[in-house]
């Protein structure tokens, strides 16, 4: 039945028609954007912000624990609750009452640990649902791909947990910012404490997850320890996400290095730090000396999922709820309250973050993103739970203390699973910007 | 050669008119935003191209994803080194995708079955692991691939072209930007030209060949049909489709990420496929769209909004129907989408287009069986196989 053709001069005819259709319909749609002066100005309406994390896919636990820590901040910034860390952030002008008086409002995405999903999911916050601010992730994949994508269209992304060097260094992005620390301060920020616990000579052995969070990573931990008089004795890049490391951890044995540095993270260490404590690399005597075992970065769901094999083992954390300081108790006692656990890191970034745009909104006293961009950039603040903080207006990263901390050897509970030994001050971790190479671009949004 | 029957005509025209009208149509269901729509469209390219070679041929490939990856990345590059234009983009992305085609397809079609599929898996996983870390020079690795001002962009600083002096350079169309709505109707237009090529493989003799090989590979090579070219031939088109769906992907949002590439991606786009329906022209499409539909607003769905919804139900049931409901939207998607997944294979094996069908016999048998032959109902039919 296929026989029954057309001319040729109809089928052009139609073809015609339907081509003029497609090259007037822009113009029918697209008279919206003229409107409104910037991206999604709420004008009277309740302002609206995106909550973009993992909620399935290999970080789903942490990106649902910073949808808790983020949902928590809101109701603080519109006076319900107990206030948590708003009562103790100096300076501060949030009033309790919302966002320049009207109630905040927001909107959730599954970015499925995947780039192309989260930058889907910002899409539909800022073009469907009208979002000002977007915010969250757990992967410097997601966080670099978010903050390019909200730097075209306007609007300020708040990062969430992103530990590579990228997100504020070659990748920084002017309507990008970032609380969470990253590589180079933790490299700087666990050397002293490992001058102390292990010494100054030792050779090192370097298992780096191989993409770029993990090379940047033994970047980092490899200056810093190499500028304590340590030597490297070799840097093997190991697969993402294989389960078995022997065939990586045997050669460690037999190399002459007296410490093992995994630059790993997530199910990586997970997998690659109880595996070798099965090895008895823990209690092997090599050159007279112990040997050690670090993971330069944790976080409290990877010390659980590790088990017991985090006894013992050194680290370094962005936050940790048993701080002293008055902020981190105010947020611990209202997160318990709130959801009957202490509050992970994840968690606090991504309430820290919120509450830190709401700041700047009612100090810039508009949503223009410009303004706020300027109140956040070189703003210096305390009662968060870092000590004093600066968020440097040159690439638009949180200076703060970092904390060094060590898996806890008899744990109360699963939530007890690290302490902290250390703090290494703000001057300390503070570095050039320039070394990292990147452009933040212009100030003035495009039109979205 | 550009001839197609009255019934394709048909079927062309009404395409058209509902992928052009997306706008209005997706807007009570919530999906109305250039975003989404843009996705839409992309993916719908990629399963009509996928459809050639499955749908035809009945080779199941679990590795198009990794030709979806080379178009974007070959177009980022584009970008970045010769023109923010799209159109050499696009190009180069389609050739790219059809050269790294050639050589996977070459390889890969000397096992047929499983063994052609493990192959392609195989090969795209490396693709995957090669852009994740090994190619990271040229890929970026995990934070992926992204345009930036000082690119050098050769043909742009050659022309004199100045990029938008505030904000980051937009991809553009002979100097006409492109975001937003606009990229949504040029992805339009283009899903539009690959659906009639699609349409013209599926009635050419070529088409009638490769449906030989699906139905029975040794009789057509007993009667003479070297089968080999026929499929790689089908398999580079459609590693050419998959690369200018890639390629649109970058035009439409300048970043190409390794993630695209992942094994996962095919699989989805297998879903897709059956979904919709194997073998039929628009089958495809509307499973791209359901399960981009799936993903992105389904998974959006939070218990604020549950609970809104089934507000006008008396307190108690309103909680049991939110709690219930709970478990299938927001992060629950995936159990909707493989309950939807079983439910079709076992009950529609021919998808979503073979139920649509079965209602539209059932509607008719109903309105009266002496308006309509059976012989018309049957050489209905007979044009879409």
């Amino acid at each position: 039945m296929t026989n029954q053709k057309i001319g040729r001069r109809r089928l052009l005819k139609t073809m015609g028609a339907g081509f003029a259709a497609t090259v007037a319909s822009p113009l029918v749609f697209t008279g919206r954007g003229h409107a409104q002066e910037f991206c999604n100005n709420p004008g009277d309406k309740n302002p609206i912000i995106g909550f973009n994390v993992p909620q399935t896919g290999t970080y789903a636990e942490e990106g649902l624990e910073q949808l808790k820590g983020y949902e928590l901040a809101v109701k603080h910034i519109n006076g319900e609750g107990d206030g948590g860390m708003m009562n103790t952030m100096t300076p501060t002008s949030l009033k309790g009452n919302g966002i320049l008086g009207r109630k905040l409002q927001y909107v959730t995405g599954d970015t499925q640990t995947n780039t192309d999903a989260a930058r889907d999911g910002a899409r539909r916050m800022i073009e469907r649902d009208g979002a000002i601010m977007v915010t969250g992730c757990v992967t410097t994949g997601e966080a670099v791909a978010q903050q390019a994508l909200c730097h075209e269209l306007g609007v300020i992304y708040m990062s969430g947990l992103t530990h590579g060097n990228d997100t504020t260094g070659k990748d920084k992005r002017r309507y990008g910012f970032r609380h969470f620390f990253n590589g180079y301060m933790s490299g700087v920020a666990i050397a002293p404490i490992l001058a102390e616990e292990y010494g100054r000579d030792r050779k090192a052995y370097h298992l780096t997850a191989d993409y770029n969070w993990g090379w940047t990573r033994e970047e980092s931990i490899m200056n810093a320890t190499e500028a304590l008089g340590w030597e490297t004795v070799k840097a093997v890049r190991t697969p993402l996400g294989i389960g078995d490391y022997s065939q990586y951890l045997t050669p460690v044995l037999n190399s002459g290095a007296d410490v093992l540095i995994l630059n790993h993270y997530g199910h990586d260490m997970v997998n690659s730090l109880p595996q070798a404590v099965q090895f008895g690399m823990r209690d092997r005597m090599i050159n007279g000396k112990q040997f050690e075992l670090i993971v330069p970065m944790f976080s409290e769901l990877m010390a659980v999922g590790a088990g017991d094999a985090v006894k013992g083992i050194i680290g370094t954390q962005n936050w940790n709820w048993q701080l002293e300081d008055a902020g981190s108790k105010a947020f611990t006692q209202s997160y318990g309250a709130a959801y009957g656990e202490p509050p992970s890191q994840s968690a606090h970034t991504g309430y820290v973050q919120t509450l830190l745009y709401a700041d700047a909104v009612e100090r810039a006293g508009t949503f223009y993103p410009p303004e706020v961009i300027r109140a956040l950039e070189d703003f210096e603040f305390d009662g968060l739970g870092n000590g004093p903080t600066l968020y440097r207006g040159s690439d638009h990263q949180c200076f703060k203390e970092v904390l060094v901390v060590r898996g806890n050897e008899n744990p109360t509970s699963r939530f007890d699973v690290l302490n902290v030994i250390g703090k290494t001050p703000r001057e300390e971790v503070i570095y050039d910007p320039a070394i990292f190479g990147g452009e933040l671009g212009p100030y003035e949004p495009n039109q979205c | 050669m550009f001839s197609l029957s009255r019934k394709n005509v048909i079927t062309l025209v009404i395409f058209s008119a509902i992928v052009l009208t997306m706008p209005i149509w997706l807007k009570p269901l919530g999906a109305a935003y250039p975003g989404l729509m843009q996705k839409f469209v992309i993916y719908a390219i990629f399963a009509i191209g996928f459809n050639i070679l499955f749908g035809l041929t009945g080779y199941l490939s679990f590795g198009h994803a990794a030709f979806l990856g080379v178009g974007s990345y070959t177009a980022v590059w584009s970008f970045k080194l010769l023109t923010m234009d799209m159109i050499p983009a696009l190009i180069f992305a389609v050739i790219f995708a059809g050269i790294f085609a050639l050589f996977i397809g070459y390889f890969s079609l000397r096992r047929s079955g499983i063994y052609f599929s493990i192959l392609t898996l195989a090969f795209a996983q490396m693709s995957y692991s090669l852009a994740y870390s090994v190619l990271t020079p040229i890929t970026f690795g995990e934070t992926g691939l992204l345009i930036a001002r000082d690119d050098p962009r050769a043909i742009d600083a050659m022309l004199g072209v100045n990029q938008s002096a505030s904000g980051m350079p937009v991809p553009s169309l002979l100097g006409f930007e492109l975001g937003g709505y606009s990229g949504f109707y040029i992805c339009a237009v283009v899903l539009i030209v690959a659906f009639f090529l699609s349409q013209m493989i599926f009635a050419s003799p070529f088409g009638m060949a490769l449906r030989g090989i699906k139905s029975n590979q040794t009789r057509m090579m007993y009667t003479g049909f070297n089968t080999k070219p026929y499929m790689l031939t089908a398999f580079v088109i459609s590693g050419m489709f998959a690369g200018l769906a890639g390629g649109l992907l970058a035009v439409t949002d300048p970043i190409a990420g390794a993630e695209r590439m992942k094994w996962t991606e095919s699989g989805n786009l297998v879903l897709m496929t059956m979904l919709g329906g194997v073998g039929t022209l628009v089958g495809p499409v509307v499973g791209a769209w359901l399960i981009k539909y799936l993903e992105n607003i389904f998974s959006a769905i939070n218990t604020n909004m549950l609970n809104n919804f089934f507000d006008f139900l008396p307190d108690g049931v309103q909680t049991v129907m939110v709690t219930v409901m709970s478990k299938f939207v927001g992060e629950g998607w995936h159990l909707t989408l493989g309950l939807m997944f079983v439910l079709i294979v076992v009950f529609l094996p021919g998808g979503l287009v073979e139920g649509t069908e079965r209602l539209v016999r059932r509607f008719r048998r109903i309105a009266g069986p002496s308006d309509e032959p059976t012989g018309k109902m049957a050489s209905g039919r007979a044009g879409n196989d």
